[in-house]
């Protein structure tokens, strides 16, 4: 990877390109200069909003995941412990109301449980008729597999929520562990059967679930729905322009995006997108990529891509986002109010974007943190995001006799120190496999952290050869 | 111009030699370790034949102008005095040797050397108090001062500083660095070289070679008006103006006071100038004992256990292996480790046994913040006080590492290639049923294997019969060189299940 422009000097460059594409255009319009680029501002009242058929509800496109909230200090991903931030929640629910919003995303286990509580707070202050809200039964761990103890996960989110009903409840993260695992959680305790009762109380409104993972156990829910056994009103799946067609190429156990929806549209169930980005990872992207994608869109942000193209099918309800900073917000708000959907060009363009990235084999984390805490400390969406940010920085050293090798292995190491404290490495990964299932992008995160381990191993010897999966 | 010349020979040789003992990126040692290997009792204990012929030919020429320009601690004292003499001008005056505890001090010195009480040899030597003063007590504010570089570095996405470990190596040599360096800022503060002249081994050493020296400060009686200003500068307290006497044995040859005689009645030649000048045979009244002499000696609290007990209330009380709860993030406490009570102590490859690091360290401390890896650190048993040993908690000695050997002055740490290293066992693995894992907590593991250098562990079933069930490292001890990389990234905490034992005499496997 060959790139002469570092970052700085990208920006530098894209700043003066910004500028003067934005004079030009002032020069053609009103022949006035801009004290500042057009578009930063979201305008009011211009949102896209699609509608639930089962329903009626006119669901925002762009909607509020609170998986990645603020906290204190910061980013979650440099303060993993520090309390979240509920006066910036407050903020920036607000704003995203202000500006048309209404659909919000939470779980009783995002953000070290906290997550609907403060997602309760923020939505408090609203009428409850201006928001809906989606949560999901993340009964995840046998002592909340029971009957009971899913009842009282459910119970406890409206408590936490502040409200009486829910709008969107979901199936939390089916797929992995195949229909066994569907089985454990939802059937054997009978626990389906008792939220479509809740249903027709009028405690859910909508009833869906969010898959990640098996082929089968996605077309046998489907099949149910199909046989009348169940009603799924909604259906959450990722989807994005990498996982569009790459999906099952990056995790032969995942399936394609492009087959998920299709098979949602045939059945005219409405999907709520997650993912549209890949935790960042979309947009955050080599210096050689962002510069294609500028090239054709100037003044628009990377991340715009990503949401444009989620949002284009006309199946999709709401594109989920988890904002955790006010800019994301505005940038997001901007992209979709209105949506302009991806032309059949554009589209191509992305799919020679997808095959850029997927190129890149970078480790398909997207910072969920469903894999933490590991029992041993070790901080697993740090290593594999250092890992990840060395690849797209072009410092994972290949050669010795590269010229670039003694500049590229102290980058490494050094920013390897400098992002995950020594005893959160992953050389203290003893394999005991308790975070993989977890993995809703499905790694097998032990083995990659041990491949990320003798790596490091081999640069610190200098011996050199390449890791695996960089080529 | 002697003047001129040894302060900024002094200067540059003072600043080096910290430099050496502060740095923290490792690339210094290639260039700055021979300004250790110089030092006389490192060189003495390396049986470094050509430096010492060089120091005694030396100072047979010059006198004893290495204590002001080679020796450290020397110049460091220098400095203190400098800094006095800035406010209180022509502050001393001559006094006569101390003869009695100067003698005795070299006697016991030699003693303990000889019966091999090393503790007590690097208490005295002044490049290794020097050593440890700086790495004690400067080197953690050097260390900060890079960290905070380092955080400004990671601002701005640059590599050129990375940050380091400020810990506590041995509080008990912490302890007597900073005693000696109290001392030593009195005693300079005060008397200017009183430590180099009354305590100071090396210094007495010298001086028997220094009354012999070629070249001497000399007084011309005849040019001299006996204002005795000479005398007021001379921080050794050597020059007796009013019988034209200069005590050879104890002057450093600064050449203070060549400068201060305004009448050109003093030289640094190799003659008499003046015809009737007495070199010797001066009353040396031996007036009655001054309180300046203060041993340096401190009292030591070596109590391992005591400091164990102490780490061990100070690190946090966590449970670890919680588990993945319902939620999600967050991040497991981690337990600080604790050293194992290891029957045989481990000593880094290249010092082939413990006697040959016991008979040649002078307990610089060089090679304890030459060591990149948190391995190294003063020994706190009393035999071997302030001397390197191994420990494994923070870091182990990496295969592709041999920096402690490339710094030895002393030849405690002879030079080993990275390919010796890895065939040098300086201990072996031990096994610790009840702490492992897979044992108590029924996961796989299999960390120590993984990490084995040299492929002396292996992971076998707990059970012969039970293929299925868990696994445990079975240690090939004439595999294992005691690297300690199974130590330090065992899994179970505050005792690694896995340890090693450290041999007397390494060996090659």
């Amino acid at each position: 990877m060959n790139k002469e422009l570092n970052r700085r000097n990208f920006l530098k460059y894209l700043g003066g390109g910004l500028a003067a594409s934005s004079a030009l255009l002032a020069a053609c319009t009103d022949g006035e200069r801009r004290t500042s680029a057009s578009k930063q501002e979201p305008p009011k009242g211009k949102m896209t909003y699609r509608t639930n058929p089962n329903t009626g509800d006119k669901v925002s496109l762009l909607g509020y995941g609170m998986m990645r909230l603020p906290v204190e200090g910061g980013s979650e991903r440099d303060n993993p412990d520090a309390p979240i931030d509920q006066e910036m929640v407050n903020r920036q629910v607000d704003y995203a109301i202000e500006h048309g919003v209404n659909y919000f995303d939470t779980s009783p286990a995002y953000c070290r449980g906290f997550s609907e509580s403060a997602t309760g707070i923020a939505l408090a202050r609203h009428k409850r008729s201006e928001f809906f809200v989606a949560t999901k039964l993340s009964n995840f761990s046998p002592n909340t597999q029971t009957t009971e103890g899913s009842k009282q996960m459910f119970e406890n989110s409206l408590k936490q929520l502040q409200v009486d009903y829910i709008d969107y409840l979901l199936l939390h993260a089916v797929g992995g562990g195949g229909m066994p695992e569907v089985n454990r959680r939802y059937m054997d305790n009978g626990i389906l059967d008792w939220l479509v009762e809740q249903k027709q109380k009028g405690r859910i409104r909508n009833l869906g679930f969010s898959f990640h993972g098996d082929k089968e156990v996605f077309d046998e829910l489907l099949t149910w729905h199909d046989e009348g056994k169940y009603h799924w009103d909604f259906v959450q799946i990722e989807l994005n322009y990498l996982d569009w067609n790459w999906a099952n190429e990056i995790n032969d156990s995942n399936v394609d995006a492009v087959y998920l929806y299709s098979e949602l549209e045939k059945r005219g169930i409405p999907a709520v997108i997650m993912e549209p980005l890949l935790g960042g990872r979309l947009a955050n992207v080599p210096t050689t990529i962002a510069a294609k994608m500028k090239q054709r869109d100037p003044e628009g942000s990377i991340a715009k891509w990503g949401f444009r193209f989620a949002g284009t099918p006309k199946g999709v309800l709401c594109v989920l986002s988890g904002m955790t900073y006010m800019e994301h917000l505005k940038d997001n708000l901007i992209t979709y109010s209105p949506l302009q959907p991806i032309t059949e060009e554009e589209n191509e363009f992305l799919m020679e974007i997808a095959e850029d990235i997927y190129n890149l084999k970078t480790i398909p984390c997207n910072e969920c943190n469903y894999c933490m805490p590991c029992p041993y400390g070790l901080n697993i969406p740090a290593i594999f995001s250092h890992y990840n940010k060395c690849i797209k920085d072009g410092n994972i050293p290949h050669e010795k006799l590269d010229k670039e090798y003694d500049r590229a292995r102290r980058a490494f190491l050094v920013g390897y120190d400098r992002s995950v404290p020594k005893l959160r490495q992953a050389s203290h990964c003893i394999g005991c496999n308790q975070c993989a299932p977890h993995c809703p992008q499905r790694i097998p995160i032990p083995q990659e952290l041990q491949k990320i381990d003798d790596f490091v191993e081999r640069l610190k010897q200098e011996i050199v050869i390449a890791p695996e999966n960089a080529e | 111009m002697l003047k001129k010349i040894r302060t900024t020979l002094a200067i540059i040789v003072l600043a080096l030699i910290t430099l050496l003992f502060l740095d923290v990126s490792g690339a210094l040692h290639a260039w700055l370790g021979w300004l250790a290997k110089i030092q006389f009792l490192p060189a003495v204990l390396a049986l470094n034949v050509a430096v010492i012929v060089a120091l005694v030919a030396l100072t047979l020429i010059f006198g004893r102008i290495y204590c002001s320009i080679i020796c450290p601690l020397g110049i460091f004292q220098d400095v203190i005095s400098w800094i006095h003499s800035k406010r209180k001008k022509n502050r001393f005056s001559f006094s006569p040797e101390k003869k009695w505890i100067r003698y005795p001090v070299l006697a016991l010195f030699i003693i303990a050397f000889v019966a091999g009480v090393n503790s007590f040899v690097a208490l005295l030597a002044p490049y290794s108090s020097y050593g440890r003063i700086v790495n004690n007590l400067f080197r953690p504010v050097y260390e900060w001062g890079n960290n905070i570089l380092a955080r400004i570095a990671e601002h701005y996405e640059s590599y050129a500083f990375s940050e380091t470990d400020i810990w506590l190596k041995s509080l008990p040599t912490f302890v007597i660095a900073a005693v000696t360096l109290v001392l030593l800022i009195i005693l300079a503060w005060k008397g200017g070289r009183t430590y180099c002249n009354t305590i100071c081994p090396v210094g007495t050493i010298l001086s028997f070679l220094s009354r012999f020296s070629w070249l001497k400060i000399r007084m011309d009686e005849d040019k001299c008006i006996k204002c005795g200003l000479c005398s007021k500068n001379c921080k050794a307290s050597a020059i007796d103006f009013k019988n034209f006497h200069v005590d050879y044995s104890r002057c450093v040859v600064c050449g203070d006071c060549l400068e201060k005689c305004k009448k050109d009645a003093i030289h640094y030649c190799f003659k008499d100038k003046g015809q009737r000048t007495k070199d010797n045979l001066v009353n040396e009244k031996q007036e009655s004992v001054s309180g300046k002499a203060t041993s340096p000696q401190t009292e030591v609290d070596s109590s391992r256990r005591s400091f164990l007990v102490s780490a061990a209330m100070a690190t946090t009380a966590a449970a670890l292996a919680q588990g993945k709860g319902d939620v999600d993030g967050g991040l497991a406490v981690i337990e600080d480790k604790i050293a194992p009570e290891r029957n045989t102590p481990i000593t880094p490859p290249g010092s082939l046994s413990a006697k040959n690091m016991a008979k040649h360290c002078t307990a610089c401390q060089l090679c304890v913040s030459a060591c990149p890896n948190g391995v190294l650190r003063p020994s706190t048993d009393l035999l071997t006080l302030m001397q390197p040993t191994s420990s494994y908690e923070r870091g182990y000695c990496r295969p592709e590492c041999t920096k402690c050997s490339e710094v030895c002055p002393a030849g405690a740490i002879r030079p080993i290639s990275v390919e010796d290293k890895s065939s040098t066992q300086i201990g072996h693995a031990v096994w610790i049923k009840q702490n492992c894992i897979p044992v108590t907590d029924g996961v796989d593991c299999g960390n120590c294997e993984r990490h084995c250098p040299t492929g002396a562990i292996e992971m076998v079933p707990l059970d012969e019969n039970d293929p299925a069930g868990v696994y445990i490292p079975a240690v090939n001890e004439s595999y294992c060189i005691g690297c300690g990389a199974c130590e330090n990234l065992c899994p179970a905490r505050p005792f690694s299940a896995i340890y090693v034992e450290g041999h007397e005499v390494h060996k090659t496997i």
